[in-house]
């Protein structure tokens, strides 16, 4: 019986594939899914080579009067330029980095904290769980976009603020998630084995419970970078998040507002931006969640 | 269910304590000095640390707190540090405009969408339902406040049907912001009302309703819809806290006279009193909505109301 066991083991069905594999094929075969990804390939790329492309100093920066709001054309600037002649397209890819890099940090701030804060409440329950969850129902009482804005007024508006601001907006949902996860593995054989041969609570965490629930968090992660390239874009278009002359989707949208009337493309095209890489993320979010529910295997 | 409602509304008593308990620390760490802003740069040092014993700033945070929440109690808020007027006359004031515009986009998302996602649902695979559903796909991923850029700059700037901002024209200031603010919420709202409906649909208790000879429109209105309502009022719900949120840039766009205009004027102003005040009516009215959407569970499904029981 034991030979038996091990010998199934050792030599997997052929054409058998791991769970990993499985979600990512499911994953291909998703067209809207695949959109996104590819859109946000480029755009990442696109933000990393973002110096190589346009330079920040004297294309990105610096105003350049005489060409002041000219409109988009083929022949000079594809985009059209602001109001300080600046081109509209440097600012769109120097400003994707901005955008990302504070979405993500954000995002990953809140994973970080929201998702031990969760562990631990999943993980030991009772008044540990308590304490945490009534934390969370305080901070899930307050409209996310609220916070974030009396976090900068308290702090100050800056790119550091911003990020720190959507990172403590978003733990509340990372703590539920991560916690509901841990909750669903928490009493698996695996785990109570892991236990019982003396492993420490963070060995069981890290290497048992979460790496068997990482799905949710996964497709939390990206909606989550959804929902705070947008609350970055809209606390810079109050003007509560990354000043100016430094370019942000959400700040070139709000500098565009002025000459709306007359130069709409300024209004138009960061307007644009923010939506396709919204859509990107929400593509992939769906494809994601679809790709790892577990019903559909 | 009357039990389960006093129960709840007890709940949110620790809740509101923990939001003004951590707005009130949060904009303690503001910089600068509300004395100091009220009397203006001119004044000697004597003068502000007279003021700030005043107004009790001298005081250990705690303490500070602690007075805020018995006025708060009274209907207190104190007073704008840049007005000098009663925060809380401020809010009643500003409030009706931010309500009655949640909910006419309320109203105007939930009317369009529940219907769109039904006859999606129904004609599952169709141009209809593609088209809703890239429709709506877009509407979820479009920020409101671009949105409403482009709504003005259209019907307004280019059309001239519409007021570009305000609440004084009657009903013609609504439409705009209310589109802005709904459209979002409507996509939403009508994603989920089809999954939920393609589902029900399908059921044995449809199927048999259809099979004892009652018109398809019944069988789906009648029979399908009143359980494939839950998930959409859970939708609606979160739509509808999150129009309090959202207010505060849509109202910036149309320089709507609400509450969400009047707390980035108080940030921007630094005006902390203003700021909790509006902190504290936002968030309460949030707490209440998800408060009204529990109770609705409910009422629409008796399953849930016997837990209560």
């Amino acid at each position: 019986m034991m030979k038996h066991l091990f010998r199934r083991r050792a030599e997997p069905e052929e054409g058998s594939m791991s769970l990993l594999q499985e979600s990512w094929m499911r994953l291909l075969s998703n067209k809207g899914a695949v959109a996104g990804m590819v859109f946000l390939t480029i755009l990442v790329l696109t933000a990393i080579c973002a110096d190589l492309i346009y330079d920040y100093e004297t294309e990105v920066i610096m105003q350049d009067i005489p060409s002041r709001l000219q409109p988009p054309s083929l022949k000079g600037h594809l985009l059209g330029t602001d109001e300080y002649g600046r081109d509209l397209l440097a600012r769109l890819v120097h400003g994707s980095r901005m955008s990302l890099v504070v979405s993500f940090s954000s995002v990953v701030l809140a994973l970080a904290v929201g998702g031990t804060l969760g562990a631990m409440a999943g993980y030991f329950g009772g008044v540990i769980d308590n304490i945490i969850m009534r934390l969370t129902d305080v901070l899930l009482a307050i409209p996310m976009t609220l916070f974030a804005i009396v976090i900068v007024a308290a702090l100050g508006a800056n790119t550091t603020n911003l990020t720190l601001a959507l990172g403590a907006s978003s733990i509340p949902i990372f703590a539920r998630v991560v916690r509901a996860s841990v909750l669903t593995v928490r009493q698996a054989e695996y785990v109570e084995a892991a236990r019982s041969i003396g492993a420490k609570h963070g060995t069981v965490i890290l290497r048992h419970i979460l790496p068997n629930c990482i799905g949710p968090i996964i497709v939390q992660f990206t909606l989550r970078i959804a929902q705070a390239i947008y609350n970055t874009a809209a606390l810079s278009f109050l003007g509560m998040g990354v000043q100016p002359p430094a370019p942000e989707w959400g700040g070139l949208l709000a500098s565009g507002r002025t000459y709306i009337r007359d130069y709409s493309y300024l209004s138009i095209i960061p307007g644009l931006a923010i939506m396709s890489t919204i859509l990107a993320l929400n593509l992939l979010g769906d494809g994601l969640r679809d790709a790892l529910d577990p019903r559909l295997k | 269910m009357i039990r389960y409602m006093i129960k709840r509304l007890l709940a949110m008593i620790p809740v509101l304590i923990g939001i003004t308990f951590l707005v009130f620390m949060i904009m303690q760490l503001a910089p600068g000095d509300p004395a100091r802003l009220i009397l203006g740069e001119n004044a000697s040092p004597e003068e502000v640390k007279e003021l700030r014993e005043q107004m009790g700033l001298e005081d250990p945070v705690l303490v500070q707190y602690f007075r805020y929440m018995v006025n708060l109690c009274k209907g207190d808020m104190g007073k704008s540090y840049i007005t000098n007027r009663l925060v809380a006359s401020e809010v009643a004031a500003r409030f009706p405009y931010t309500l009655k515009l949640a909910l006419v986009s309320a109203a105007v998302s939930i009317l369009i969408a529940i219907p769109l996602g039904i006859i999606a649902a129904v004609k599952q695979n169709t141009i209809f339902d593609n088209t809703c559903m890239v429709l709506s796909l877009v509407g979820i991923s479009m920020p409101a406040f671009w949105m409403a850029l482009m709504l003005v700059l259209v019907f307004s700037l280019r059309l001239g049907w519409l007021p570009v901002q305000g609440a004084n024209m009657g009903w013609r200031s609504y439409v705009l912001p209310s589109i802005a603010i709904g459209f979002m919420n409507m996509a939403a709202i009508a994603r989920t009302t089809r999954s939920s409906m393609l589902e029900t649909i399908r059921q044995d208790y449809v199927r048999t309703a259809k099979s004892k000879g009652i018109s398809n429109a019944s069988a789906i209105l009648g029979h399908a819809f009143p359980n494939a309502l839950i998930p959409t009022v859970t939708v609606v719900g979160v739509q509808l806290g999150g129009l309090i949120g959202g207010a505060v840039l849509t109202e910036t766009v149309f320089a709507w006279p609400g509450l969400g205009r009047l707390i980035v004027q108080s940030v921007n102003a630094r005006d902390v009193p203003m700021i909790l005040g509006c902190m504290v009516v936002m968030s309460v009215s949030f707490s209440v909505i998800n408060l009204v959407v529990d109770l609705l569970y409910g009422l629409l499904d008796p399953r849930v109301k016997s837990m209560y029981a």
